[in-house]
């Protein structure tokens, strides 16, 4: 956005550059041979497209847009059906990342019911952050004929190269999507449907994966499960594809009662044998990375599903699940934990269900149910949801509107915090609430956060930049040699250093991150990256308010429990940061 | 009963004590001596992740049903480490060997419960929290028993649940921790401050885990003079930092760690091999850390995992969700050997194991035999009574 008429010079390194919309480090990258640069140029060339369209949409949007950004307290409202600041950055927190105070400031010109309506009415259907070029094309991973050498390989590149550019996609996606809700339900979905690529092995199948659950993420469930149940990567990933006539395998068949639809209770032992045979054929083309079924696998005969006699396929299954009220009440009860409380109010679950029910399963009028439900707004449940390492790293950067250059950092710091994107614990998802919490997690996000407000004052060395950048942010005895090795990459950035040559030698010699064919220079792409916090100019936006609480009101969901007497600088934004309230949302 | 109130009347004992009921056994002591505390002796946890293949890992070789449920996967009759003329170990295990010549080894079989679930979620939650099969309960089954009888305040935490994992059966303990990195966590519990009002339920578990870290941190001091060589996998890991926290502080009553996933349910003879490897290897570790702090004794070692695996095997070469399931422990006071019963490979309910004895026997020998917590204490962690299995050495 817009934020040119802040007054405060920037101190980083493009602020030299004559050319604003040419920094140098362009240049450094057209001097690349190296197969991300494509990659990178279409990032910047749709940063650049983003950033035009962003500036004619201000231009042409309301005065309120054109106006200095200024947060300022709104006056106590006339008409009280307008949302206060805390109302509408509760909302916005609740359901996309982070909110910053200009965005706050728009939603408190809105009802409560146009606020929702707002943010339902602009979700994307797919990303827009370029994708990996790999993504385009599918290709067989593995081939019986492989050598257990070349089988190593081609895991590696799946898993280790290839997983870790998802994650940072994902992630940049997330930082820089213009929906963020869309993001949210992506993650919500990805988290329901769980789906790990440490048993799928292939990065392309886990991307289509995820293309799937964000077209419907806001769309329509019915759809969303018939899809995923036909969906290459969850079929290997519950063994959908051992699953045959004679010898069913019931892994699929328990979790789409258990995890996906019903719930825990609400089926028997003997279901999940007869939904497995129901099941059976369904299977993925290896050559193509598509959906198979496969006839001569299927078993035809009579099935006993939930006290019903009939010769049942899997999409009749489905159709089971989705007559049966428990599996809308699970999924409402689910997002309730999500959005609203972490004690579900089971009358309204009931009710918002029937809502979607009646609605055919569109996933939009029960979620605008949901957020409009009194227990959505009531003051106790604030401050109650603990936040996901992905919504505390994500929401940070975009609140703060962080510069970053790479996602990847970011992507690897949620996995240190419990939320390893592609990769949940099992087929249940994150636990999440205060499962989020221990020591272990706790410290680490602290640790984070700590580091991460000290972004700005590092803009005062340039020369060092680039070394104690992104890398700096990852915690050296979590991640162990990675980090030290993504340290050494990033100091080879600065050419006179021989320290960093040295390192360079021993890093092109490790095969855990190098990736073959990823090093330029003896730098690798994966890890590299700067972020960059301008304080003085997100302060500026506040510079013309009275109000001694609005700071905090932005950034906390409740008072602070620990941090007094806070001022408009780094260390008032680093001790809300470090308090135990900014965990909460 | 809730921890405070315990802790309250313990002092009062204490107090009284001290304060002149039998001050000539006090001046009497070595003023070094370790706290006198059941928690004294340690309890080391093992989850086996994903729930292992009990049938594949303390083999019944012997049983001519075996190679009736195990056709293409059932562990070769050459290639069993043979423990007695019916049993035998799966080859990955050859490591633990030399502590069952030593009698400091037990398999005890034929674990599980009634009416038993077969969720992998739920029924870990059961083996968590103690409960039975239709019970939901919220706290940890040592849990309980820390708020039953209270390890010393002293102690860096009174579990330490090894990986950023869940708590399992620390779950809702007023004071158990998670160390992931004793390195990272030292460094890091700097920042942790528990200080504030808590005026929800949220609030109140960061500041309890801020409080709890602040003061492990200031308890730990990390050795860096092993002899022991700690595998280099991430199990390996885990074991160096369990014993990292067992000898560098001032006590601790159990920790968990773990290994997984077990969850085999296709392609199970190279993924269960390799893990059971790693678990021989972890194990080994840990015994040699142990010798070299003089501990072994006084440590008791438990594997446990939700359920054993389906009775035959599957089209897929792996195993389904079953029931009954062996567990292995280990420790200088072990009574080594073969305990419990095996289920009979014929007899079986529907396609599943039959067990012979519920897990909550195992706890019970923790509690009673391992510890020596009153009965009466025993029985209310638990809710029930179950009888001990003859775990340690008499």
């Amino acid at each position: 956005m817009n934020l040119s008429s802040v007054a405060q010079p920037r101190r980083s390194l493009r602020s030299r550059n004559p050319y604003p919309l040419y920094p140098q480090w362009i240049e450094i990258i057209m001097r690349m041979n190296h197969p991300a640069k494509k990659a990178l140029i279409r990032y910047l060339l749709w940063v650049c497209g983003s950033a035009l369209a962003l500036l004619l949409m201000a231009s042409q949007s309301e005065a309120q847009m054109a106006a200095p950004q200024q947060v300022v307290a709104p006056p106590p409202s006339a008409a009280n059906t307008l949302l206060q600041f805390e109302d509408a950055r509760h909302l916005l927190n609740r359901t996309s990342f982070a909110a910053q105070p200009r965005e706050i400031l728009e939603f408190t010109q809105l009802t409560k019911a146009q606020a929702v309506d707002r943010l339902l009415a602009e979700t994307r259907r797919s990303a827009a952050f370029p994708a990996p070029e790999w993504t385009t094309r599918y290709e067989r991973a593995y081939r019986p004929d492989m050598t257990p050498e070349e089988r190593q390989a081609v895991q590696r590149r799946e898993l280790v190269v290839r997983g870790l550019e998802l994650k940072s996609w994902w992630t940049a996606e997330m930082l820089s999507t213009p929906t963020p809700l869309t993001e949210k339900m992506t993650l919500f979905w990805h988290n329901h449907f769980a789906t790990s690529q440490q048993k799928v092995r292939v990065a392309q199948l886990m991307y289509r994966q995820n293309a799937l659950l964000r077209q419907h993420a806001l769309g329509n469930f019915a759809v969303l499960l018939r899809e995923i149940s036909k969906d290459p990567a969850m079929l290997i990933y519950l063994d959908g594809a051992q699953n045959r006539k004679g010898a069913p395998n019931e892994n699929f068949a328990r979790e789409v009662m258990e995890l996906f639809t019903l719930g825990q209770g609400n089926y028997t032992e003997a279901d999940i044998k007869e939904v497995a045979r129901a099941f059976t054929g369904w299977s993925t083309d290896l050559d193509t990375g598509e959906f198979r079924f496969r006839a001569n696998l299927h078993d035809t005969g009579e099935k006993v599903i939930f006290g019903q006699r009939g010769k049942f396929n899997g999409d009749d299954v489905i159709t089971m699940l989705l007559k049966r009220v428990e599996t809308s009440e699970f999924i409402v009860g689910k997002l309730w934990l999500e959005m609203v409380s972490p004690d579900v109010d089971a009358v309204e679950v009931k009710r918002i269900a029937r809502t979607w029910r009646e609605a055919n399963y569109e996933i939009k009028p029960m979620l605008r149910a949901l957020l409009l439900s009194d227990a959505f707004w009531v003051s106790q449940h604030r401050a109650v949801l603990v936040k996901s390492p992905v919504e505390l790293v994500v929401g940070s950067l975009r609140q703060f509107q962080f510069e970053v250059e790479d996602a990847a950092p970011f992507a690897v710091i949620m996995r240190q915090l419990g939320q390893d994107l592609f990769s949940p614990p099992n087929v249940k998802g994150w636990p999440g609430g205060e499962a989020w919490l221990n020591t272990t997690t706790l410290l680490a996000r602290k640790g984070f956060l700590n580091r991460l407000f000290r972004a700005d004052e590092m803009a005062s060395a340039p020369s060092t930049i680039t070394v104690a950048t992104a890398a700096s942010l990852i915690d050296r005895d979590m991640m162990g040699q990675r980090r030290d090795r993504a340290q050494a990459r990033l100091a080879t950035v600065n050419s006179n250093s021989a320290r960093a040559s040295n390192a360079t030698n021993e890093m092109m010699n490790s095969p855990t991150m190098a990736g073959g064919g990823a090093a330029m220079n003896g730098v690798n792409q994966q890890l590299r990256g700067q972020y960059y916090f301008d304080s003085h100019k997100w302060l500026s936006q506040y510079a013309k308010t009275s109000e001694a609480d609005l700071l905090w009101k932005t950034i906390l969901a409740g008072p602070p429990v620990q941090a007094t007497s806070l001022k408009y600088d780094l260390a008032g934004l680093r001790a809300l940061a470090l308090d135990p309230m900014y965990q909460l949302k | 009963m809730q921890r405070r109130e315990f802790l309250t009347a313990t002092g009062g004992i204490v107090t009284a004590l001290g304060a002149g009921a039998l001050p000539g056994l006090a001046l009497g002591q070595n003023v070094a001596a370790p706290i006198e505390s059941p928690y004294k002796r340690l309890l080391v946890l093992v989850e086996l992740k994903g729930a292992n293949d009990g049938l594949n890992t303390l083999v019944p070789y012997a049983d001519p049903a075996y190679a009736v449920l195990r056709p293409t996967i059932g562990v070769k009759r050459d290639q069993v480490l043979q423990l007695s003329d019916q049993f035998g170990l799966h080859p990955s295990l050859e490591p633990l060997m030399p502590l069952w010549k030593n009698k400091q080894l037990a398999a005890i079989m034929g674990l599980g419960y009634p009416q038993p679930n077969l969720s992998h979620f739920r029924s870990i939650e059961i083996w968590d929290t103690a409960s039975k099969s239709n019970e939901y309960l919220q706290e940890g089954w040592l849990a309980r028993a820390f708020a039953a009888v209270a390890p010393p305040k002293s102690f860096v935490a009174d579990g330490v649940a090894v990986g950023s994992g869940d708590m399992g059966p620390f779950a809702n303990a007023q004071r158990a921790i998670s160390i992931s990195s004793t390195d990272a966590f030292l460094r890091q519990s700097k920042l942790a401050d528990p200080h504030g009002r808590a005026y929800n339920k949220a609030l109140q578990h960061i500041l309890r885990v801020e409080g709890d870290a602040q003061f492990a941190g200031a308890q730990l001091k990390p050795k860096n003079d092993w002899k022991t060589e700690f595998p280099k996998h991430a199990f390996g890991e885990q074991i160096k930092t369990a014993m990292q926290v067992v000898s560098a502080s001032s006590g601790v009553a159990a920790v968990r760690v773990g290994l997984g996933s077990f969850d085999t349910h296709q392609g199970q003879v190279g993924t269960q091999a390799n893990l059971l490897k790693q678990l021989a290897e972890g194990l080994v570790a840990l015994k040699a850390a142990c010798d070299e702090l003089n501990r072994w004794d006084d440590t008791l070692v438990l594997t446990y995992c939700e359920f054993g695996r389906r009775a035959k095997e599957n089209a897929s070469g792996g195993t389904d969700h079953g029931t009954a399931n062996v567990q292995f422990a280990m420790g200088g006071k072990v009574n080594g050997g073969l305990l419990g019963a095996a289920p009979s490979l014929t007899q079986l309910a529907g396609d599943n194991f039959v067990h012979a004895t519920d897990y909550r026997a195992l706890y019970s020998s923790v509690l009673r035999d391992w510890w020596r917590l009153p009965e009466s204490a025993v029985d209310s962690i638990l809710a029930g009574k179950f009888s001990s299995i003859p775990l340690l050495r008499a």
